[in-house]
């Protein structure tokens, strides 16, 4: 279930409680989000759409503890983060948060094992453990055999494999996905967008992720539409593309 | 656990254009660091291994070196009865010696440079064990004829086995060679004593200094004991191998603060070409370190994986400046001592020990130009840096 008017009774995994967030730009200050409430449950798979500026990027950089808000509470199962010190948030994310970004943002120096291996150095696993879940989440995303392969050895929909796959790895408590379709052509967007889905629907993940691509919309359980800082529930997709437009 | 050092040394090797210019900085500044030091060191180790533990020099008291010493016939023979002499038989193991210096061609230059002439007793190779005729023979007493250490014929011309030269208005025969182990008495001259003061004119009664080998270095003590309570002696002993210490000190210090000051400055320069690289790699990566400050390393990660990186092109410059001066290890120069005023030829010596000064002076430079570098790494507001991208 997803919420965006404040109503939700304390149980969902994700609550967003009255979030402003302001930025100064030569003297000038930009309300970047209004007063913004959101509930989401364990499992959902929410999509943000609005135009360019809208602060779908900014909600997504304070769900995920890169950003705090100006006013406003954020509380991820359990753990109210709006506060946590930058040391606690950097731990925190670690724990609950899988990242993936509109450009990948594999390390080109490290092959596709190493860079699905990063976010288990900070666990507290053995090698071996890490080997074992490193392989199975690049079985999940189907590049097992390709491990050994360095970014640039990659296609582009293979990259976002690998980032996905490290985005996973750790089993974080939800993932955030920034344009995860963007940089890449129809036939990889939708082997990408079968991977969220195949990762919503078995493994039960809960996904939140902004996007421009109305057939990635539509994989969503639920679409959000941003403008101008503020959250509307059910948008149509023809309406979105049309404001993205 | 900290951001694999693997990331770092792949890193510096997918930058390597950009690392190089750090390494040849940092690699040039070791170069000069441990080459000005060897070069002390040689020359210190040159005029130390003149002396051994078990021969006491006698000069006058008060003076600096022997150049301005003066020890008496009758002051000797107090000497060669003092208790510690070693004998040959019974015959004292003491050498009343005379120095001047005298002008020869360097091969290399062609210009003059100051030979100390050392003019000895009959027994000085008895007084001087470790000093052997290497080639030709000793000199006969009473005859102008000259050993020469075996660094001479190769620095200056005319002083060639068989040669004949004229100095001091005398005309002597080159006779012999002798090794004297790599000390200052292979850049020397010897000839009899008497000889010489008859050439220069000097009075036959009078010395410079006075060497006696004692019966072992413990003899020292009573042997200085002695001399010194004698109402009749106006001199200074010391340990040969302490006085030939103090001589070098010196020169060696003039070296080390030249080559410090030297260092200092590449030094600068090469930390700002750490800085540079080290900021360059910053800007680059942003995306990158962004990324893992979003996956979850920490501020201290990033700090300590920059400097790794810094240490890392430090260490390559440090260990490829070492290996630029290895070949400089036994090389032969020469340089004026200033307590003699007489040329002396020493080598570079490149020890383990300045070699590991040197990486540790590149690790410092590493480290110093790769904090602040780091430290904007890992201050940079993560969402920003995604964002700028």
């Amino acid at each position: 279930m997803v919420r965006v008017d404040g109503s939700g009774s304390g149980g969902a995994l994700i609550q967003v409680r009255g979030v402003d967030k302001n930025y100064s730009r030569a003297g000038e200050e930009i309300h970047v989000l209004q007063s913004l409430n959101l509930d989401v449950d364990k499992g959902e798979f929410v999509a943000f759409m609005g135009p360019s500026g809208s602060g779908k990027t900014t909600l997504l950089n304070l769900l995920g503890g890169l950003d705090v808000p100006t006013h406003g509470s954020i509380t991820v199962d359990g753990d109210e983060i709006t506060h946590m010190s930058a040391g606690k948030l950097t731990q925190w994310r670690a724990r609950h948060v899988g990242f993936i970004f509109q450009m990948y943002n594999l390390i080109p120096v490290l092959n596709a094992f190493q860079n699905v291996e990063l976010p288990l150095l900070l666990t507290k696993l053995s090698k071996s453990e890490r080997r074992q879940h490193v392989e199975a989440a690049l079985t999940i995303v189907g590049l097992a055999e390709r491990m050994n392969h360095y970014p640039r050895q990659l296609s582009g929909g293979q990259e976002q494999r690998v980032a996905i796959a490290r985005a996973i790895v750790a089993d974080p408590t939800f993932l955030l996905c920034d344009e995860p379709t963007g940089d890449l052509d129809r036939k990889s967007a939708d082997e990408i967008l079968d991977l969220l889905t195949r990762l919503s629907t078995e493994y039960h993940k809960t996904i939140l992720m902004v996007t421009h691509d109305p057939a990635a919309a539509e994989r969503a359980h639920t679409l959000l539409h941003l403008n101008k800082g503020v959250l509307v529930e059910g948008a149509h997709l023809d309406q979105v593309a049309g404001g993205v437009a | 656990m900290p951001i694999p050092v693997v990331y770092n040394f792949r890193s510096v090797r997918a930058r390597w254009p950009s690392a190089i210019v750090a390494v040849l900085g940092i690699a040039g500044t070791v170069g000069v660091f441990i080459a000005m030091l060897s070069l002390a060191m040689g020359f210190k180790a040159t005029l130390v291994s003149s002396g051994t533990a078990d021969n006491a020099l006698v000069i006058r008291a008060g003076a600096t070196s022997e150049m301005m010493g003066a020890v008496t016939l009758d002051e000797v023979k107090i000497i060669q009865d003092a208790p510690g002499v070693a004998r040959n038989g019974s015959a004292p193991l003491v050498s009343p010696e005379v120095v001047v210096i005298a002008p020869f061609p360097l091969r290399a230059t062609g210009t003059d440079a100051n030979v100390q002439v050392r003019g000895v007793s009959g027994n000085a190779l008895l007084v001087r064990d470790k000093i052997k005729i290497v080639q030709g023979r000793f000199f006969q007493p009473g005859l102008s004829e000259l050993v020469v250490g075996r660094n001479v014929p190769d620095t200056y011309n005319g002083l060639n086995l068989g040669n004949t030269v004229t100095f001091g208005g005398g005309k002597w025969t080159v006779v012999g060679i002798f090794d004297a182990g790599g000390s200052a008495f292979d850049s020397e001259v010897w000839c009899d004593s008497r000889v010489l003061d008859q050439v220069y004119k000097y009075p036959e009664n009078i010395f410079q200094s006075a060497t006696a080998h004692l019966t072992s270095p413990a003899a020292l003590q009573e042997f200085k004991d002695s001399i010194t309570a004698d109402p009749r002696m106006n001199v200074d002993v010391s340990r040969e191998i302490d006085y030939y210490a103090k001589q070098s000190t010196r020169m060696t210090t003039l070296i080390t603060i030249l080559g410090g000051v030297v260092a200092s400055i590449m030094a600068f320069g090469a930390i700002f070409g750490a800085l540079n690289t080290m900021y360059s790699a910053v800007a680059e990566r942003s995306r990158e370190i962004a990324t893992m400050r979003a996956i979850g390393f920490g501020a201290p990660s990033v700090i300590i994986s920059f400097l790794i990186e810094a240490l890392l092109i430090s260490f390559i410059g440090g260990l490829l400046g070492c290996l630029a001066v290895l070949p400089l290890n036994g090389l032969t120069t020469g340089a004026m001592n200033w307590q003699t005023f007489s040329h002396l030829a020493f080598a570079f010596r490149v020890t383990p020990l300045l070699l590991a000064m040197g990486i540790i002076f590149a690790l410092a430079m590493g480290l110093i130009g790769g904090v602040p570098p780091a430290v904007r790494a890992a201050s940079r507001p993560v969402a920003q840096s995604l964002r700028e991208l």
